[in-house]
């Protein structure tokens, strides 16, 4: 930004006239808004319609595979995919390990990912290899394996793969709060939490959307009140754990946290289980597919 | 030999290209040193009897240089490839150096071996997966944390969350467990009352029979209704004073509300109790004369309410 008073001499005197000019403006602003409100109270059901902020999501680049309610290729495909034995009442089993190197905060977070999940269960990794842990995972029933990656103890990617076949998706893991660090938090509860997908749009979102849900069972207990939140907003997903409790009008929620509480941001998406020397690639991030600010893939 | 002398002198006292000079010890480049150090024992290039083992791609030769054919650079070394079994080229390495000098027999044994132990060592690493490290790429993460904490303010992740926990209450997903008919209830109220008024001025508009039980205006008998139902007959005296000190319009005011909502609510009889004289006091500024309570109406109310409804 260059300077707002560029023929003044005086430094403080050329910051006092920039802020009282800044002031000024913002007073300009709320008035406008004012007479707008009030021009529309007066019109009534006549007035301009309501102004819609442009942000990256309003103007977002068209994606053409964005998924619409009743397409029926998509119905059809959700109905055969590597997923759809838990949209029908499967129960799903989940196998979570960390990387070798591991520290009390991966751990904690490991522990706070157990009791997010129910049906989650925590091994330890040790110097074992991931291919033949995720075969003897697939021998043992588990129908999800979760491998949180660290390095100089926090905890920087999330691999989640679903066995015996796949697919696998490779997530960068950052602002990683545990549940002591969140203010007001809660204790999580052992009921079977309800799940919100949120934004997961493209055909990638929704398959992105369907491997989540997976990782959860179908049959929440509702008098559990616990939900956990999977919101994608501009190809970050946002994952939170909250207890809630309608208001006494049913207006409202109120919500508490329970942590942990992470973003997640899609690296790679992989047919078949891990496998980085040979593997398939559904979709896999590289720089020059940033070629727009208002381009997303979820 | 002599030529083996004058070279070590040059070598060690003076100028070796090959020489590599550390704190503790001075160690040799040469590819063919057998150990490594720089000493007269195992330099290649002052001994003329010299043998070693070389490696090329994994595999393993027995080079051997010998005083014969110093004179011929091109031929100076023979080289011998070895098996790749570690005991047959132990064996082979035993052959060709079978009266050497116990020093040259016994390093090359050694080189062998420890060229066979890294060779498998290597195999095994290339076999295995191995991290591959990546650079950290700063500016990237700069701009990916920027939009992250953006991409979180434009979430909104609360309010999200609360609508979505609100559509599905209201879709009706979590059954029977919330009961919250007092909204629905009370629209469902309205829309009854609505629907009878209607109903009732239809028919007042059509001219049908209409029965005026009273000339009681309907409003006043609501409130003396409201103040009997009130009134235990103990704390009568208390409410007179009151109602005395606070004058006329008020003693109407307060009786008003109650009015409006005549039935059903606990307010009807808290207001009037508090604002009502007993006996029909006379206000001088009032609107409306209050016709004189008779008893009766108290024991009429039941059947007067079903008409009037």
């Amino acid at each position: 930004m260059g300077r707002l008073k560029p023929d003044v001499g005086n430094k403080l005197k050329r910051a006092e006239l920039a802020f009282k000019d800044k002031a000024n403006k913002k007073k300009e602003k709320k008035q406008r808004q004012i007479e707008r409100r009030k021009e529309a109270e007066a019109l009534g059901s006549e007035a301009p319609p309501k102004q819609v902020p442009k942000s990256l999501d309003t103007m977002r680049e068209y994606d053409e595979t964005v998924v619409q309610p009743d397409d029926e290729e998509v119905m059809g495909e959700d109905a055969i995919d590597e997923f759809a034995e838990h949209f029908t009442g499967a129960e799903s089993k989940t196998l979570i390990t960390t990387g070798h190197y591991t520290s009390p905060e991966i751990m904690q977070l490991v522990d706070e990912l157990v009791d997010l999940m129910p049906n989650a269960e925590y091994r330890k990794r040790g110097t074992a290899d991931l291919k033949p842990i995720i075969e003897g995972a697939s021998e043992r029933g588990y129908t999800m394996m979760m491998v949180v990656t660290s390095k100089a103890k926090k905890a920087t990617g999330l691999w989640v793969v679903k066995l015996p076949a796949g697919p696998t998706a490779h997530f960068r893991m950052t602002s990683v709060r545990l549940r002591k660090q969140i203010r007001n938090h809660g204790r999580p509860t052992s009921h079977r939490p309800e799940l919100v997908l949120n934004n997961f749009g493209t055909r990638l979102g929704h398959r992105i959307g369907r491997l989540f849900g997976s990782l959860f069972p179908h049959d929440p207990q509702f008098h559990g009140r616990r939900v956990v939140t999977l919101h994608n907003q501009r190809d970050f997903v946002f994952l939170r754990h909250h207890r809630y409790m309608f208001s006494e009008t049913g207006q409202r929620a109120y919500l508490q946290e329970l942590g942990p509480r992470l973003t997640l941001r899609l690296r790679s998406l992989q047919l078949g289980t891990f496998d980085t020397t040979h593997g398939l690639y559904e979709w896999h991030h590289t720089p020059d597919m940033d070629t727009s600010r208002r381009r997303f893939f979820l | 030999m002599i030529t083996d002398d004058v070279i070590w002198q040059v070598i060690n006292y003076n100028q070796c290209s090959f020489k590599a000079k550390t704190q503790t010890q001075t160690m040799c480049r040469n590819q063919y040193n057998i150990t490594g150090l720089c000493n007269k024992s195992a330099c290649p290039l002052a001994q003329s009897q010299y043998a070693t083992i070389l490696e090329e791609d994994g595999v393993l030769f027995l080079a051997i240089k010998t005083a014969e054919r110093a004179h011929s650079p091109k031929r100076l070394w023979e080289r011998i490839r070895l098996p790749k079994s570690y005991m047959a080229a132990l064996e082979l390495v035993d052959q060709h150096l079978q009266y050497w000098p116990k020093f040259i027999v016994h390093k090359c044994k050694q080189r062998l071996t420890k060229i066979t132990q890294y060779i498998i060592r290597m195999r095994r690493l290339r076999l295995k997966a191995r991290p591959k490290l990546e650079r950290v790429h700063t500016k990237r993460e700069k701009r990916d944390s920027r939009r992250e904490a953006k991409a979180e303010r434009a979430a909104n992740l609360d309010k999200a969350i609360e609508k979505e926990l609100l559509a599905r209450l209201r879709a009706g997903t979590y059954g029977d467990i919330y009961n919250y008919p007092l909204q629905e209830y009370g629209k469902l109220l309205d829309k009854e009352e609505e629907a009878e008024e209607e109903a009732e001025e239809e028919a007042e508009e059509e001219g049908g029979m209409e029965f005026v039980e009273d000339l009681v205006d309907e409003e006043d008998e609501d409130l003396e209704e409201a103040d009997y139902a009130f009134r235990a007959p103990d704390d009568a005296d208390g409410d007179d004073s009151d109602v005395g000190e606070d004058g006329d319009e008020d003693e109407d005011e307060g009786a008003r509300p109650t009015e409006r909502k005549p039935r059903g609510k606990g307010q009807r009889g808290a207001a009037g109790a508090g604002a009502r004289p007993p006996d029909g006091q006379p206000g001088a500024g009032a609107k409306r004369r209050r016709v004189n309570i008779e008893y009766e109406h108290e024991l009429e109310s039941e059947p007067r309410r079903a008409l009037g409804r």
